[in-house]
C-alpha cells in the first residue's frame, strides 16, 4: 500500500456519461407495436426502467411510457411478470 | 422566397379543407375460437365499417394468430388486426361503441397519430423496419 492518497471516486471518472438514445438515434416515434423493441425499456418483472438506468430524455421517457402501456393493454407486453429476460 | 410561400399557402389550404380530418390507427384482437373464414368475415366487417362511414383505409394487416402476453377471457391466443385510416374524429365513438357490442372483439386500441407517427408508418408500409427485408437486401448490396 502507498502513502500517497489514492482518490475514493476513481470509478467515477470511468464511468460514461448518459445519453438519451432516442435523440442520438434521430428517432422521434416510438411504436407500441413492436414489443421486442419494448423489452428495453423494462424490467424483468415488466417494470418500466427509470430515466436514471436507461438515460432518456423526459420528452421520450414519455413516450416510452405511452408505448408500453399501449403495448401491455394489446396483450403485446405483460402487466406482470417474473423472468421476462 | 415565392415558392415557399406558395407551399405555405397549399398547406393552410389542404388544412381548411380537411379540417375535421384526422390520422388513426386502430388494432383489434379477435377470439381464437373463430374459424379462419369467421374471423375474414369479422375483420371485413369493420373494415366496410370503416369506408361506409367515410374513413379513407389506408393499410389493413393481418398479424395472423398471436400468442398474448397474458390471458384475456380465458384465452391465451388472439387474432390481430390493424388498421390506418383518415376519418373525423367523431367516428371514432362510434366505431368502439361498434367493438363493444361486438363478443368476437377481445380487446381493441385506436390511437390517434401525430406526424412523427404517419411518417413512421408509412417507413412501417414501405418494409424499412422489417429484419428479413433488410438483411436480404444488404446481400444484394454484396451480390
Amino acid at each position: 500500500m502507498s502513502l500517497q492518497n489514492e482518490p475514493i471516486n476513481s470509478d467515477r471518472k470511468e464511468r460514461r456519461e448518459k445519453y438519451c438514445r432516442f435523440k442520438k438515434a434521430g428517432i422521434n416515434y416510438i411504436d407500441y407495436k413492436d414489443p421486442d423493441f419494448l423489452l428495453k425499456f423494462v424490467n424483468d418483472q415488466g417494470k418500466i426502467l427509470p430515466r436514471r438506468i436507461t438515460g432518456t430524455s423526459q420528452k421520450f421517457q414519455r413516450k416510452v411510457t405511452q408505448a408500453v402501456k399501449r403495448a401491455r393493454h394489446l396483450a403485446l407486453l405483460p402487466y406482470v411478470a417474473d423472468s421476462l429476460k | 422566397m415565392t415558392s415557399t410561400a406558395n407551399v405555405l399557402n397549399l398547406q393552410s389550404f389542404n388544412k381548411t379543407r380537411m379540417e375535421f380530418k384526422k390520422n388513426y390507427e386502430t388494432v383489434f384482437i379477435l377470439t381464437p375460437v373463430l374459424s379462419d373464414d369467421q374471423m375474414k368475415d369479422t375483420a371485413a366487417k369493420f373494415s366496410t365499417f370503416l369506408k361506409e362511414h367515410g374513413a379513407d383505409v389506408i393499410n389493413e394487416e393481418s398479424w395472423g394468430l398471436k400468442k398474448l402476453a397474458y390471458p384475456i377471457n380465458h384465452k391465451t391466443t388472439g387474432f390481430y388486426h390493424l388498421a390506418e385510416f383518415v376519418a373525423e374524429p367523431s367516428l371514432i365513438d362510434t366505431l368502439e361503441t361498434e367493438y363493444r357490442r361486438d363478443e368476437r372483439v377481445m380487446r381493441f386500441l385506436t390511437v390517434a397519430l401525430d406526424k412523427h407517427a404517419v411518417d413512421y408508418n408509412e417507413r412501417r408500409r414501405r418494409g424499412d423496419f422489417r429484419k428479413d427485408k433488410k438483411k436480404k437486401a444488404k446481400e444484394e448490396a454484396k451480390a
